[in-house]
């Protein structure tokens, strides 16, 4: 597997490939902990103005800009204010946040710590999914580096400022990488998204002042510090600043992670060059899911000679989303039928069940993936799915719902040959004969 | 995000007033987990003690679970509301060997249907199963966050990944 920085010096992958990457000395010889020392000696507005210029918008997937959710703070509350970083990387074909954790754990330590001072606040949490319990081992070891040499605890380098950093781990709920469903994990209870407003930066974690950042939104914000908010969005495009990593899977000679320059153009060569192109020669590309699996499916056409830039803009202009930058690379072998049902599979394991739409609605887009995927499917079945995704979409709760129901309208839109293959030119047990 | 074992609890767990005892040394790790919570929000520390006491006994049981509300001053109840919504932990009794197998898309798509036939295969078991030695149990399970490493699939805690057959074979051998 590869990590790499194409098209642009590795910022966030500055330290990938050192040795002893994960230690407070190679962090330290590296410029590390720098950043935090001048935000300290910045007002906690010039920071939060910094990251709002920088044009950072969050890299967990919903891409909401990282300063104005800072500005959402109510910094003269008198309660406790947290900051929680959103380590419960789930989404299918995202691994990004993995090695950030594993082979560079400070910088998430110090964008915290900046974020922290920025806002006021004590207290830190970084809330992983159950399963990366060897990175929460690696970050505990870090935190005790960093309290060692005074970067975490009581008055950080000699200053009045303290702040502690915890590690928590979850149990195994993709629902949890919601952030007022990983805040209800946090208190302890079933992973149930909340009511919004009041919004996280009002009342999240303990009814206090909340901060949710994912893992690359942090580990942004020393970079920002570092050279500028101005500069830092100069590496990207005016409205998607910096690099952004980008996990990608699937049938490519090198799957990796890589870091890219937002606005890296195109996502042909990417795939066809950078990514070393199909991971079996003969065979054609057939689909791309380019944002982590809840993003619209892309089919070659809408991909090869188009030009698509990979940014927010540019990826929604092609008809996707950047998401959470994970890519699965789909060749000709693959069924779209099928790849939707695993998706949909998913999601219907991990609806969390608090609201109609998403778990009645994702059990019954598995029973027609299954009556179709046994020969059994009927011609208006295709449209049968689009109604159930049509009642999902918007009107659930929180955005799993809308991540459910998104691969399938693009599926069915996008690849109708599949789906025709399957609904359509076949006579069924009951002796029911499609007609085209 | 394990699938594991069938979660219908209601039929498979023995209800009991038993409270399950604990080493010193074990206690102390649970108090150690306390630390990082506000004194008034001791509920926080529920998920990683879950994971303590899976350890300790196996897997999540009623002792465990009776246990759990002592020490958080919570209901009964509110430990199961908790235990029973996530996947990693089992209601039911696991191998030692608890085997994972990513199945969703890109694992798929990258041989988790081959992987997952010769596991099967070799133990003679299929997914949700445990062997009749109690040594394995192998599960289907969403994203583990290894798609590029696909297929991977893990023990414990413990990630294989960029599996072959032949790999399959090696590490099933080394597991006593």
């Amino acid at each position: 597997m590869e990590i790499k920085a194409i098209g642009c010096e590795p910022l966030q992958l500055k330290r990938v490939g050192m040795k002893d990457s994960h230690t407070l000395k190679v962090y330290q010889e590296t410029g590390g902990y720098e950043s935090l020392k001048k935000a300290m000696n910045m007002t906690q507005d010039d920071i939060i103005n910094e990251v709002k210029a920088s044009a950072l918008r969050g890299r967990g997937g919903a891409g909401f800009p990282t300063g104005m959710k800072w500005s959402f703070v109510p910094r003269q509350s008198p309660k406790q204010k947290y900051i929680v970083c959103n380590a419960d990387e789930s989404e299918p074909g995202t691994f990004k946040d993995r090695y950030l954790l594993e082979l560079d754990p400070h910088s998430l330590i110090e964008g915290m710590l900046i974020a922290a001072f920025a806002l006021g606040s004590q207290a830190c949490y970084i809330y992983y999914r159950g399963e990366y319990r060897y990175l929460i081992d690696i970050m505990d070891k870090a935190i005790e580096e960093a309290r060692a040499a005074n970067l975490v605890g009581k008055n950080i380098l000699g200053s009045d400022f303290s702040c502690e950093v915890y590690t928590h781990t979850g149990a195994g709920a993709y629902i949890c990488g919601e952030e007022t469903a990983l805040l209800s994990s946090l208190e302890g209870y079933r992973g149930h998204p909340r009511m919004k407003p009041p919004f996280p930066a009002i009342e999240g974690l303990y009814a206090s002042p909340t901060v949710v950042n994912n893992v690359e939104t942090l580990t942004s914000v020393p970079q920002i510090i570092e050279m500028g908010g101005e500069a830092w969005k100069k590496l990207g495009t005016e409205k998607s600043g910096g690099t952004k990593l980008w996990s990608v899977s699937g049938h490519v000679k090198k799957p990796g992670v890589y870091e890219l320059p937002m606005g890296y153009a195109d996502m042909e060569k990417f795939i066809m060059e950078d990514c070393g192109g199909m991971r079996r020669p003969d065979k054609k590309l057939k689909a791309v899911i380019p944002g982590g699996s809840s993003v619209y499916i892309m089919n070659a056409e809408q991909i090869i000679g188009k030009n698509v830039t990979l940014d927010y803009e540019g990826l929604v202009e092609a008809g996707s989303m950047v998401g959470s930058g994970g890519f699965i690379v789909m060749d000709e072998t693959v069924d779209v039928v099928e790849s939707t049902k695993n998706l949909t599979e998913f999601y219907k394991h991990e609806s969390c069940g608090w609201c109609t739409p998403c778990r009645e609605g994702t059990d019954w887009l598995v029973k027609i993936f299954n009556r179709i995927s046994i020969g059994e499917g009927r011609p208006e079945d295709a449209q049968l799915l689009l109604d159930i995704c049509d009642n999902i979409e918007g009107k659930s709760f929180c955005p799993l719902g809308d991540a459910a129901a998104w691969p399938i309208q693009s599926a069915v839109k996008r690849f109708p040959e599949d789906f025709k293959k399957w609904l359509l030119n076949k006579t069924n047990d009951n002796g029911y004969t499609a007609n085209v | 995000m394990a699938t594991a074992v069938p979660t219908d609890f209601t039929n498979q767990v023995v209800f009991t007033e038993e409270t399950a005892t604990f080493s010193p040394e074990v206690i102390e790790e649970m108090r150690s987990h306390l630390t990082k919570y506000p004194e008034e929000r001791k509920r926080s520390a529920l998920i990683p003690l879950l994971f303590v006491i899976q350890r300790e006994r196996g897997y999540i049981d009623n002792p465990g679970v009776n246990f759990l509300a002592d020490f958080l001053d919570l209901e009964v109840t509110d430990v199961w509301e908790t235990a029973t919504f996530y996947s990693m932990f089992n209601l039911r009794p696991v191998g030692r060997h608890h085997l994972q197998i990513c199945k969703t898309l890109s694992c798929k798509i990258m041989g988790e249907p081959e992987i997952t036939e010769h596991v099967c295969n070799r133990l003679g078991i299929h997914p949700g199963e445990t062997t009749a030695d109690g040594k394995f149990t192998v599960s289907l399970v969403e994203c583990l966050g290894s798609c590029g490493t696909a297929p991977m699939m893990q023990n414990g805690f413990d990630y294989y990944e960029d599996l072959t057959v032949e790999k399959v074979d090696k590490i099933l051998d080394s597991l006593k």
